[in-house]
């Protein structure tokens, strides 16, 4: 029974915690208590069914697992179909580790309208594992674009001044993002006739309608990614979201886009990727290099480490689009590790946060002196932002970059500038905020992480270095997958090539 | 026992480093200081059995990536290279590592500071003893990580963490071509593996390699773009800046990290890549012609620089310079010979010169100190021993290995091994001058200090010198004891013109040792408290002595490197030093002489001499002093561009192009929808999900349409 719907139990059982702590009647006071343990005990069962399905896991079979299947929309083809394969389940964790993390996080520095800050987390945790689970078009569109709604209101209600310009920036950027996408789906069930993704890989369109929906797909995904030029929502989501907002933002939902890309663009449009790999290749530098020398010049923490996620967003796309086994699994290494990496750089922001309430550079300094394990922590996770060989943020760096050298190496040239400038950008930072003499009293009388705050940041800094030292235990779960998602997009291209060269022989083909 | 060697020093930083509350001061000074003692003598045990028993070997521990057709190991490579490396990391940290526990003895964090110190040790260790470029890479950046932490040390002074954050982003400039170099390897090679390397370079010997739009000798271009990653970890000329202002950073991180080990990372590189640079002579002759610019610049900044330590810093970039000369004309086993003589007496040097910083209340400047000679008789003694070591002087270790770098250089019998071979013979006139400018401002003359300073000059206690003394010892015996060995010649001996001079010398030097030996055993039987230190030196002596009875006999260079060091027979130049004219082996020596009787006419005898001369050559000193106008040049080219750039970007083509156009397009809109939401500030959740069911309705409306006209 359980392995039968593991995938929705997942999904549904944060829904399940909201209807509780909307049942929750007393002051103020005990009804944020309780919604807070509420929300923190369902997050935590999802994490244990998260831990107990990738324990479940078969590694070696490349195909989809826990398979669910059932009617929806019967008229319209439209099923309820959920399963993970070796790409998405590790996602499935990501979202599911990062949420309980969230949500102690919270604990104390929102104060206002806590039910109902649990509710959207519990809501945003719901939607993000459906999409990661998501085998149908329709109903990863639902979960997909469900995301924003709590999304918005966690912006829109416990964010800082400017959160009205900010939400609403988002919400433009993303309309135009769906809107498209909406369309490229129909397109797609009106061609193939279905909204199933495993038969839309089975049936791919022809490579001029590829074109045009692979473009459709990719305005939304670039949007959520986000890809220069189209990344300006970004630093200013990150800026005024709260904490927690921030870092389920970096960590779990800038990596949707990604997900997209390796689920819809590549297996289904190979064509078209083919045709635009190129183009994203120039992006991607662009990201790299350009946000990078922007974040260099940020006084504000939040936007300096926003604009450094599009900057390693910019290795993810050049990785996914080098259609190599060993970019693509670089690719998505880089996202499972900037999760980690950068949702923790916002919890650390979020602890000098807490106790200062300002964002300002200028405004910290000599903060090693008061607060040394605070330092020693925000350390760890400024180098694997940078990449340093023995944290996460290394392997998948490399490995993109290896894969883009041996496709293009001016390409790969110019990405790895990154090394450069990323060390620039985060070595500045850590040295305002943390070393210098005290300049500011208040900044200088700052206490060190509370035992709380300790916690949270802990298994982060073990699994930063875990997985930098064994990143077999990541890539031995996505590996199988992603070969066989690499094999079928060139399988493909070479029959695609064949039809090309052969074009008036395709019933002598059909008779063999 | 390998194992032991590299991984020791990393439990004794996991545990100063995570326990070190608990532990206190001084259990983190126990748990390092023996965990690096018990590597040294680990290391010392592996170099009888590996480079003098011939029993290379690979330990694999577990694989780290595997992805696709790429995959790499957890690897421990233990060839006559590593372990050579290994001895000289493993002893020379065990000294900083003692040496510090007196040195930073008024530091309350000092727990925190040895914890780094082992780090950097492990990170070190694995760089020399990788089997693979990417493990080698970890190593790689992992020193520079401690590097960056132990130069940041005292992280309240605005100027060391400057420097220290200058230190990692420059280094990075340099691990940018470095990465790029193992990226080309594996897209040429398809593994990064050495010993699968080094079997396939032969046959790719004439491959071309398109990069960047152009088609390049696949060897030279990998080659080149390594050493571009030597460059910058080795401070040669162009990616230097950083080193001198690395002195920012306590005086044992100097010595250790700065001089005897992670700077000549990069010699050790290109060394390990030997099989693959001798298919590169085009990138070997661009090695060569760094390495003796190199040496010459740094060395004409060193004349003038007043910083005790910058002086020595600069010492040290040229004599890295020589190396990488000696490893541009194929002559490895003699850039590894200086490194390993180097290691000795640069950090001894450093330290000693941490001794009298000490002892002048922490002052650094060489202009206010002089006089001291008398009140710090030890340290003066050692510090003469480092510069004579330094200068090139006979018997001591430098004489040897800067003698056969220089005449390795001339040997190629090419343009640029003449052009370093000058090069290196300018520097080493200019080294012994400075050298002995250094040993001369800093204890002759009237003292400088202010009177209160000068009260308190006291010699450093035995804690300090007991490495000190250890390391004093190595200066003057590596040379000789490893000569054979590491460079000497595999023809019939008594055969060759050279060999003459040869046994002459080792003879002298024998009775020179056991002089020497025995004063440095007595001086240090007379510092109280210093028994484990003691009893160190004593096995080191023991087991070098031993290690010497046995080169002379049976250990060509040949039977010592084996595989680990690849020459073409006719690049061989260390062999054909042996027979270079006598006056190209003996004006290194001179020039030596020389530079100590200028520096003694300058600085003893005619004092207004330097002023003089200073305001003769005003333009070049304000060159010199100005270290080339190198820092001010790349503040103006690159750093401020950046800045420059970043803000353009930000400010014109975030704000003012893709939002202007983009969200805020319409400020009408902006605003209306600004007042909508801030009416209703939960309620905009509505409009959203009001978009959504519209759009649901668009499907499913559509979907009726459709399938009513299909049915």
């Amino acid at each position: 029974m359980i392995e039968f719907s593991l995938l929705s139990i997942m999904t549904f059982l944060p829904l399940a915690g909201c209807l509780i702590i909307l049942m929750i009647r007393g002051d103020e006071e005990t009804v944020g208590k309780n919604a807070k343990y509420m929300a923190l005990y369902t997050s935590l069962f999802t994490l244990a069914f998260a831990v107990y399905m990738v324990i479940r896991f078969e590694p070696l079979d490349d195909g989809f697992q826990f398979v669910e299947h059932s009617g929806w929309l019967k008229t319209f083809g439209i099923n309820y179909h959920m399963g993970v394969d070796g790409i998405s389940v590790l996602f499935v964790l990501l979202a599911t580790f990062l949420t309980p993390i969230c949500i102690l996080s919270a604990w104390s520095s929102i104060k206002t309208r806590v039910k109902e800050f649990m509710i959207a987390f519990l809501v945003l945790e719901s939607f993000m594992i459906g999409t990661f689970c998501a085998l149908d078009t329709i109903l990863f569109y639902t979960f997909f674009e469900g995301v924003l709604i709590p999304m918005f209101l966690i912006i829109g209600v416990w964010g800082g001044k400017r959160r009205v310009y900010a939400s609403y920036k988002f919400f433009l950027y993303t309309l135009l993002g769906s809107v498209l996408m909406l369309v490229a789906i129909l397109t797609l069930y009106a061609q193939v006739g279905s909204t199933d993704i495993p038969t839309l890989m089975a049936n791919p369109v022809s490579p001029e309608i590829q074109k045009w929906l692979w473009i459709a797909f990719f305005a939304s995904f670039a949007v959520k990614m986000p890809m220069w030029p189209v990344h300006t929502w970004l630093p200013d989501a990150h800026v005024e979201a709260p904490t927690a907002g921030s870092v389920i933002l970096a960590g779990v939902l800038l990596k949707m886009g990604g997900y997209g890309f390796l689920r819809f663009s590549l297996p289904l449009f190979p064509d078209a990727t083919a045709f635009f790999t190129d183009f994203v290749y120039w992006l991607s530098v662009i990201a790299i290099i350009y946000t990078s020398l922007v974040a260099l010049v940020q006084t504000d923490m939040k936007k300096l480490i926003a604009y450094s996620s599009v900057a390693h967003m910019g290795y993810v796309t050049l990785g996914i689009f080098t259609a190599t086994v060993v970019g693509v699994e670089g690719a998505v290494y880089q996202m499972l590790s900037h999760g980690l990496i950068s949702g923790a750089l916002f919890l650390c922001v979020g602890v000098v946060y807490d106790r200062l309430h300002t964002r300002e550079i200028a405004r910290y300094g000599g903060v090693v002196k008061n607060m040394p394990k605070y330092a020693t922590v925000f350390m760890i996770f400024m180098l694997g932002s940078v990449g340093l060989p023995g944290t996460s943020g290394f392997v998948g760096e490399f490995l993109v970059l290896l894969a883009a050298f041996k496709v293009n190496t001016t390409i790969a040239f110019l990405a790895a500038s990154g090394l450069v400038l990323g060390a620039a950008y985060m070595l500045v930072l850590y040295r305002k905020v943390v070393f210098g003499p005290t300049e500011h009293s208040d900044a200088a009388s700052m206490q060190d992480l509370n035992p709380r705050e300790f916690w949270l940041l802990a298994p982060l800094v073990v699994l930063v270095i875990y997985f930098g030292v064994f990143p077999s235990a990541i890539t031995s779960i996505t590996s199988p997958a992603i070969e066989k998602l690499v094999s079928n997009y060139n399988a493909h291209l070479a029959a695609s090539a064949e039809a090309v060269d052969t074009p008036l022989q395709p019933l002598e083909n059909e008779g063999h | 026992m390998e194992l032991i060697a590299v991984f020791l020093p990393l439990v004794a930083f996991l545990i100063a480093g995570l326990f070190g509350k608990k532990l206190g001061h001084g259990g983190c000074q126990v748990v390092t200081c023996s965990a690096v003692i018990i590597a040294a003598f680990t290391s010392i045990g592996l170099f009888l059995d590996v480079a003098l028993g011939g029993q290379a070997y690979t330990t694999t521990i577990m694989p780290w990536i595997v992805s696709g057709d790429f995959s790499v190991n957890w690897a421990l490579r233990i060839d006559t290279l590593s372990v050579v490396m290994m001895c000289v990391i493993n002893i020379v940290s065990a000294c900083v590592h003692v040496y510090s526990v007196g040195y930073m003895s008024h530091d309350n964090a000092r727990g925190r500071f040895m914890a780094y110190l082992s780090l950097f040790t492990f990170a070190m260790l694995m760089l020399v003893t990788a089997d693979n470029l990417l493990q080698l890479f970890f190593g790689w950046e992992g020193v520079g990580l401690a590097s960056y932490l132990l130069i940041g040390f005292w992280n309240h002074k605005h100027s060391a963490n400057a420097a220290a954050q200058k230190a990692f982003i420059v280094n990075r400039v340099g691990d940018f071509g470095f990465a790029l170099g193992i990226m080309a390897i594996f897209v040429v090679f398809g593994t990064i593996q050495f010993d699968e390397i080094f079997a396939a370079v032969p046959d790719h010997a004439e491959m071309t390699f398109s990069f960047l739009g152009h088609d390049f000798h696949a060897m030279t271009l990998i080659g080149l773009l390594l050493f571009v990653g030597a460059i910058g970890k080795s401070a040669q000329l162009g990616l230097h800046t950083w080193l001198p202002d690395a002195m920012e950073g306590p005086t044992p991180v100097s010595a250790l990290i700065h001089a005897a080990t992670m700077v000549t990372a990069g010699v050790f590189l290109v060394a390990r890549m030997s099989p693959l640079y001798e298919y590169a002579p085009d990138a070997l002759q661009v090695v060569a012609i760094v390495g003796g610019t190199t040496a010459f610049v740094a060395a004409t900044i060193g004349l003038t620089q007043f910083d005790i330590k910058r002086v020595i810093a600069y010492s040290t970039m040229s004599q890295l310079g020589y190396m990488f000369f000696a490893l541009g004309v194929s002559a490895y086993g003699a850039a590894m010979f200086h490194l390993v003589t180097h290691a000795f007496f640069k950090a001894l040097l450093f330290l000693g010169a941490g001794s009298v910083i000490h002892a002048m209340s922490d002052e650094q400047d060489m202009r206010k100190m002089g006089g001291v000679y008398k009140k710090i008789p030890v340290t003066y003694a050692l510090m003469w021993i480092g510069s004579l070591a330094l200068a090139g002087i006979p018997p001591l270790a430098g004489f040897y290995s800067k003698d056969i770098v220089l005449e390795a250089a001339w040997a190629d019998q090419s343009a640029w091994g003449h052009y370093a071979y000058w090069m290196g013979i300018a520097a080493a006139l200019m080294t012994a001058f400075y050298s002995f400018r250094l040993i001369f401002m800093t204890f002759h003359g009237k003292p400088r200090a202010s009177e209160k300073v000068m009260s308190h000059v006291h010699e450093s206690p035995a804690v300090m010198l007991g490495p000190l003394m250890l390391l004093a010892t190595g200066a003057i015996l590596a040379g000789f004891v490893f000569y054979q060995s590491f460079v000497g010649s595999s023809a019939h001996h008594g055969a060759d013109h050279g060999k003459g001079h040869q046994v002459e010398v080792v003879e002298e030097l024998h009775e020179a040792a056991e002089q020497v030996g025995e004063g440095v055993h007595n001086i240090s039987k007379n510092v109280t408290g210093a028994d484990s230190v003691e009893q160190h030196a004593d096995a080191k002596r023991e087991s070098e002595h031993e290690e010497a009875d046995g080169d002379h006999v049976a250990w060509a260079k040949e039977s010592f490197w084996q595989d680990a060091l690849f020459v073409k027979a006719e690049n061989d130049t260390v062999e054909a030093a042996h027979n270079v004219p006598m006056w190209v082996k003996k004006l290194p020596l001179v020039m030596g002489v020389l530079g100590i009787f200028g520096a003694w006419l300058a600085y003893i005898k005619y004092t207004d001499l330097p002023k003089k001369t200073r305001a003769n050559f005003a333009w070049l000193h304000t060159l010199f002093y100005n270290k080339y106008f190198f820092d001010e040049l790349y503040t103006k080219v690159f750093v401020k561009n950046a800045w420059r750039i970043g803000r353009f970007f930000w400010v014109y083509g975030d704000q003012k192009t893709i939002d202007r156009f983009g969200p805020d397009g319409s400020a009408g809109l902006t605003q209306r929808f600004a007042g909508v939401l801030s009416r209703v500030q939960t309620g905009f959740i509505y409009h959203y999900a009001f978009l959504m069911i519209l759009a649901v309705i668009a499907i499913l409306s559509w979907f009726f349409f459709k399938s009513g006209l299909g049915v």
